[in-house]
């Protein structure tokens, strides 16, 4: 209650969001990375934001951190502006990075124990913590390990414990689970759901849609530095595609006759997609008019979303 | 979003000191492999340039020639440990390693960190120093108890090449373009700022470039007077200049780090 009441009342004024953004624009030069995109991060939330290579979220993340400059707009951070109060507000952050950045002059131990010297705690508090963090990653008979030995979901998992040394207002996690396998996966993402449960305010970046249904409360989908959608993923599966998708496989009779029944439809590769509410009536049409092949029915996911709102075209 | 020019006053924290700190720790965690080459240093030195060479030159300036250039031995190992360390040491640790980002995701700011880095930079030099005074004593090369101000003299003198390097690892497209600062002014330096023969052999012209342009012939000269010893008044003329240069360097090497690492 006392670090609640310590945050949460500063200066008699009631702060209601952890972040704030309005009108947040970033150029680098004549590319505007975010364009205007506005939100705001509640107290105990899990933020996502999702969106192609190149959408903005990196940079944003990085304003929100603190370690980037704005171009225009606002933003406060725990209610402080970062232009103005950094070391204030970075002192509450907890930042896991895109690019593994752990120290490798020193072991598992060593990374978070000196990095708790950067947050002025006191060692003895230091080394207490270090020990319960390298217990919550699962990471201590690795202790005295120097991390270059170590594999990437052990990295992974160690750059997490790096950013929990401060007992953090608020975690910042761009891509916490690139390029781990599912068992990693599946470790990181409990751990999260254990802080969410215990009041932790959390941000994160990804691109897997399964991960961001899995751990937002609410998320943004950006493309080209604007904030396309916000909302709860199981709202925006259903705002946006339907309940169900039923896939047949594309033939022209196939084709020509959900173009005479009114069906809409989306043609992926060799196969045909029908978001709906209804899959029954669709398939039931498909079956009675248009001879199909194969058909199948699967929940909406918020991959669909994703794809209807940001295209198909690889990007760079 | 402000640019600020490259001489504006950074701001440092105290938090510095955390990043000299952590260098610091590594340092000692490694202490056999750095302890070793100050050593080997001094005595390749001594043995293959003052005994070598000085059994033919005896003495320049009225002084024994291993003596005259027992302050040159210094005086180098100040400018290379604090070069080095904070050309291809920092770089490693901010290109290879992101160290630095991960350091400005903590309460520490960029300022802070290549504050602590350049603070680092000169202790190393004082520790290379501090390793080298006794094997020079041993030989009864210097003078006390006027050459233990070799050890404050050192972070001074470390301040500023730890602050040239910065500005060096500021521009530099990459790791391999640190070479050409290393041997067209660390190289030249080293042979002609007055280290293994006087400067009043050079004709006019080098000696005011040398002593207009080369940050190594002040620091020389200083370390001369402590070790020989032969103190005068022109100290003061070199404290001053190495003074000025130090301040001038660190501050836009600090300026010149934030424009290349805060975008």
């Amino acid at each position: 209650m006392d670090r609640m009441s310590k945050h949460w009342f500063t200066g008699g004024v009631r702060i209601q969001d952890i972040i704030e953004v309005q009108d947040l624009k970033k150029n680098f030069g004549d590319i505007i990375a975010v364009d205007s995109i506005s939100f705001t991060v509640k107290k105990g939330e899990v933020f996502g934001f999702l969106g192609p290579n190149g959408a903005g979220k990196t940079s944003t993340m990085k304003i929100i951190a603190c370690v980037s400059p704005r171009s225009s707009g606002t933003i406060r951070v725990f209610g402080m502006d970062p232009d103005n109060y950094p070391a204030e507000i970075k002192r509450r952050l907890g930042v896991v990075p895109q690019e593994t950045n752990l120290d490798p002059d020193f072991t598992c131990y060593g990374n978070l124990f000196n990095y708790s010297r950067y947050f002025d705690i006191p060692p003895d508090v230091a080394q207490k913590k270090t020990d319960e963090l390298l217990n919550f990653v699962q990471l201590q008979e690795k202790r005295n390990v120097t991390v270059e030995k170590l594999s990437g979901g052990m990295k992974r998992r160690l750059i997490l414990a790096r950013a929990l040394v401060n007992d953090p207002d608020l975690l910042i996690l761009d891509e916490p689970t690139i390029g781990l396998d599912p068992q990693a996966r599946h470790l990181i993402w409990e751990r999260l759901k254990l802080l969410q449960s215990q009041g932790n305010t959390i941000v994160l970046t990804t691109h897997y849609l399964d991960e961001a249904a899995r751990l937002c409360d609410r998320l943004v989908i950006m493309d080209n530095g604007k904030i396309l959608v916000i909302g709860s993923p199981t709202v925006l599966v259903k705002q946006y595609v339907g309940n169900e998708i039923v896939e047949v496989e594309k033939t022209t009779e196939v084709l020509a006759c959900l173009d005479s029944k009114n069906i809409p439809f989306e043609i992926i590769g060799d196969s045909v997609q029908i978001a709906t509410d209804s899959s029954k009536e669709v398939i039931r049409t498909l079956l009675d008019h248009c001879s199909p092949k194969k058909v199948l029915t699967r929940p909406a996911t918020l991959e669909d979303v994703f794809l209807k709102l940001t295209g198909r075209q690889l990007r760079e | 979003m402000i640019t600020q020019p490259v001489w504006s006053i950074p701001r440092i924290t105290r938090l510095a000191w955390k990043v000299w700190h952590r260098n610091l720790v590594v340092f000692f965690r490694t202490w056999k492999v750095n302890f070793f080459p100050p050593l080997i240093e001094a005595f390749l030195y001594l043995f293959a340039i003052g005994m070598g060479i000085g059994t033919y030159v005896k003495e320049i300036e009225g002084i024994p020639y291993v003596n005259f250039i027992a302050p040159a031995i210094l005086a180098i190992a100040v400018m290379n440990s604090a070069f080095f360390e904070c050309t291809y040491g920092s770089y490693v640790r901010m290109y290879y390693q992101k160290s630095f980002d991960a350091m400005i995701a903590t309460p520490l700011s960029i300022e802070d960190v290549i504050a602590g880095e350049i603070l680092w930079g000169a202790t190393r030099s004082v520790l290379y120093v501090i390793i080298m005074l006794p094997v020079l004593a041993a030989f009864g090369v210097i003078s006390f108890p006027t050459s233990l101000m070799a050890i404050p003299l050192a972070f001074l003198g470390g301040l500023m090449f730890a602050g040239i390097a910065m500005c060096f690892t500021a521009v530099t497209p990459s790791i391999d373009t640190l070479n050409y600062p290393s041997f067209l002014l660390i190289t030249p330096m080293a042979l002609f700022s007055g280290t293994f023969f006087p400067l009043t052999l050079l004709p006019a012209l080098f000696q005011y470039i040398a002593l207009g342009f080369l940050p190594l012939t002040h620091l020389v000269a200083i370390m001369r007077m402590l070790t020989v010893p032969s103190l005068t008044a022109l100290l003061f003329l070199h404290i001053t200049w190495i003074i000025l240069m130090t301040a001038i360097f660190c501050i836009v090497a600090i300026n010149l780090m934030r424009k290349r690492l805060i975008v």
